[in-house]
């Protein structure tokens, strides 16, 4: 049962890390318009998107 | 061209450069709301036009709220520049204030979704651990591997419990200092409890924790609440959308005769305002120069328009129908109609009953029951001899199994399908309790111009006037915004107009023009020499060509397409329908005898739709009211719930709890439907959770709860009622082809 010592913190590390993932997500407004980013990836256009405006 | 004609081009739109606010790297930046951006082929148009702009450093379009921010370069580019482009592009763009639109809800639901995040992986990574204990219960596990589980369950659930668990135990926290009780009261109770024993079970290395029932129903509760939220926020967006893109500033004369926009807030007694033909009149005020007819539909539900001249006051939200208006700005007087719908607007918000959701009433018996089941469980351990911390155990086990999981997804999950399905309908739930108000309505009560109407007259003798003689008369009318004119105009578009020379038009009276060395006149009876008839309780032009007789149009407001279908549904749903109307007597029983309303009541002022109102729930109906004027705000407001059209004033869209979209009334129908149905699902899902509860609360209360049974009753009862809830898009989508 030693194993657990390293698999208990593995399993918890890689939930953490879909958190985190998660939050940032949430905070840099990806969820802000679902219904838009599910149509903008039909354009065929590769433009890059310029810089993000910071939360004000 | 002279400046009015300059201004009308230019649109009564707001002026953006308001609404302009500058970033920190000295950037402008502006909000606005963009009508008709459906798809992903607008959302590029729009943002290629703005990004094809000399200047602009960002345009980013959102498609679920409507809504575009733009960045540029303030010394490259004007404000106005931004709308004109998009304009230009077919799309009408109006800027508002971020920080005044929905900023509160979206914190909320944003708050929500980290809460729900965090407690999404702590359920996940808790649970995972806890089938591994109870798996390891029925085999080999040893007692120092289940401590070790156990703490590690402890260390990922306490701190996501003290995170996420804030919503509910806020609200709790509220519900009890207010002394009442609602759903969250026994929500954070269980919670708090169930952790607090687990912590003590894990430090004394007991066989049972229930880390894992408090974060999963912390999970599955906020999933409905952030639900709940989001689909609130989208009508409540929707609802603002529509108000912003009327929202219109004051084209104020300086003293020195200059023109420039300003906000119609920022407007003062004395200032002297020009109102363009087709405008709407920013404040109350007093006519300087200027002879035209203002429509005061809006404002007193009149159908007729009014003849006003030098001197005559006019009411803010009116719209002008012929020629500029220079108004001066008076001070609201304390008798105008308006200062009296504000004050009756104060009065019935005072006098609202506070109406208690079926989630709280539900609690106020629930809760009560629930905890002297605890504390009775606790006493009968106790008293047939079991030791403290046995009896203590099954007491919170009673209260974890309780705990309303089922019951606080009950109503949420109902709401946010309903919501939607109105959403695609076009109708916006405004109010959190609308759809539960509308289902309890008995009797309905309607506004006529505007809501069973259309407010918008048109040609009903065109079968006893010469083809010859509408095709001249549509042909003048083309030139003028007069409403019935407008109407005259559309009736004719299809025939050939003769060429007419010279069109022009007397404010007040009606046109002239020339053909082929004869005068046509179009205009009110005295005009064109005709002799009026106001016995149709509608309203008439007259045409005279020359010295011919003159030919009599006449007018009446159009009913909504499918207004009489919709007053026969509404009559086989039992409801009682009746008209309360500001306009004139031969009119309002014309529509009510069509439609075949019986009640109905003719020139009714506002304090006597509110007396009406107040005389049916006395009677101990509910009342639905359907109204679009300002004058029937205050109605809207006092009424048990309330339905407006979306073209109805500012006022009267803010005080409603429903509004509809586009030109039927089918959506009123639809509404109700939807919110009989939503109610009978609500009491639905109660009864699925107290028959969990029926079955869980004896082996709860016998001391037969292990963690494993909990965490199977409450998940398996929260689907159950999702699922349940699910029904109502079920029903409503098999039946929606036969409808349309």
């Amino acid at each position: 049962m030693n194993i657990l010592i390293f698999l208990v913190p593995a399993a918890l590390l890689l939930g953490l890390l879909g958190l985190v993932a998660f939050l940032w997500s949430l905070k840099t407004g990806q969820y802000d318009d679902l219904e838009g980013a599910a149509e903008r990836i039909l354009f065929d256009d590769d433009e890059p998107e310029k810089d993000e405006p910071k939360k004000d | 061209m002279n400046d009015a004609a300059v201004i009308a081009e230019d649109g009564p739109g707001a002026d953006p450069e308001f609404f302009v606010r500058e970033t920190e790297d000295g950037q402008a930046r502006l909000d606005l709301v963009v009508a008709g951006m459906h798809c992903a082929g607008c959302l590029r148009k729009v943002e290629g036009a703005l990004k094809n702009l000399d200047g602009v450093e960002y345009a980013r379009a959102n498609l679920s709220t409507k809504r575009v921010a733009v960045r540029w370069n303030p010394s490259r580019l004007k404000a106005r520049a931004i709308i004109h482009a998009l304009a230009e592009t077919g799309f009408t763009a109006v800027p508002f204030d971020p920080k005044l639109l929905g900023t509160l809800d979206e914190q909320e639901s944003r708050s929500l979704l980290k809460a729900l995040g965090v407690s999404g992986f702590a359920a996940a990574n808790v649970m995972l651990v806890s089938v591994s204990v109870w798996s390891g219960l029925v085999t080999d596990m040893d007692a120092t591997t289940r401590s070790f589980f156990h703490w590690v369950s402890a260390l990922i659930a306490l701190p996501a419990i003290a995170y996420a668990g804030q919503p509910f135990f806020r609200s709790a926290l509220k519900a009890l200092r207010a002394k009442t009780m609602n759903m969250d009261v026994p929500i954070a109770l269980a919670v708090i409890l169930a952790t607090t024993m687990s912590l003590v079970q894990t430090m004394v290395n007991a066989r049972h924790v229930y880390f894992d029932a408090s974060v999963t129903l912390l999970f599955f509760l906020l999933i409905g609440r952030y639900l709940d939220v989001q689909a609130r926020a989208k009508a409540c967006s929707a609802a603002e959308n529509l108000l912003g893109l009327r929202a219109t500033a004051a084209t104020l004369i300086a003293p020195d005769g200059t023109h420039r926009s300003i906000a119609i807030e920022n407007l003062e007694p004395g200032m002297k305002v020009l109102v363009v033909a087709g405008g709407r009149i920013p404040a109350d005020g007093e006519i300087l120069t200027g002879m035209s007819e203002v429509d005061t539909s809006l404002v007193t539900g009149e159908s007729l328009p009014e003849q006003v001249k030098p001197g005559t006051p006019v009411f803010a939200g009116t719209l002008n129908l012929g020629a500029p208006l220079i108004i001066r700005v008076t001070k609201r007087d304390d008798d105008s109609l308006l200062a009296e719908i504000v004050r009756l607007m104060e009065t019935a918000e005072q006098g609202r009953a506070r109406y208690v959701r079926i989630a709280d009433r539900a609690a106020r018996i629930y809760s009560p029951a629930v905890h002297i089941m605890a504390a009775a469980t606790l006493a009968l351990w106790f008293a047939l001899g079991a030791p403290w911390e046995t009896s203590f155990t099954y007491a919170i086990s009673v209260l974890i199994i309780t705990c309303p999981c089922a019951l606080g997804l009950a109503v949420p999950v109902v709401q946010v399908v309903a919501t939607g399905r109105l959403l695609r309908r076009g109708v916006l739930v405004k109010a959190p309790d609308g759809l539960e108000r509308l289902a309890q309505a008995d009797t309905i009560v309607f506004d006529k111009t505007g809501t069973l109407t259309l407010g918008r007259p048109h040609l009903v003798n065109g079968n006893e006037v010469a083809q010859t003689d509408i095709a001249l008369g549509a042909a003048i009318a083309a030139s003028s915004r007069h409403p019935l004119a407008i109407a005259l105009a559309a009736h004719g578009k299809e025939l050939l107009p003769p060429l007419l020379e010279d069109v022009h038009e007397e404010p007040g009276m009606g046109l002239e023009a020339q053909l082929d060395g004869e005068t046509i006149r179009l205009g009110n009876a005295e005009y064109a020499g005709g002799e009026q008839r106001d016995m149709h309780g509608g309203s008439e032009l007259w045409l005279r060509r020359g010295n011919r007789a003159p030919v009599c149009f006449r007018f009446e407001d159009t009913p909504r397409p499918d207004a009489k279908e919709v007053i026969n549904a509404l009559k086989a749903r039992g409801f009682a329908v009746e008209l309360l109307s500001g306009d004139r007597e031969p009119a309002v029983q014309r529509l009510a005898e069509t439609l075949g309303i019986t009640v109905w009541r003719a020139g009714a002022r506002p304090a006597a739709k509110i007396a009406r109102l107040e005389e049916l729930t006395k009677e101990g109906h509910k009342v639905a009211m359907v109204g679009d004027g300002l004058n029937d705000a205050p109605a809207l407001r006092a009424a048990h719930v309330s339905i407006s059209p979306a073209d109805a004033a500012d006022v009267s869209q803010t005080a409603a709890d429903f509004i509809f979209q586009g030109a039927r009334l089918t959506p009123v129908v639809e509404a109700v439907d939807v919110a009989r149905k939503a109610r009978t699902l609500v009491f639905e899902n109660f009864g699925l959770a107290l028959a969990y509860n029926a079955i869980a609360v004896p082996l709860a209360v016998a001391g037969y709860v292990t963690p494993l049974v909990a965490a199977v009753a409450m998940s398996s009862s929260s689907i159950t009622v999702t699922l349940n809830s699910l029904r109502l898009n079920l029903a409503r989508r098999a039946k929606s082809p036969r409808e349309s």
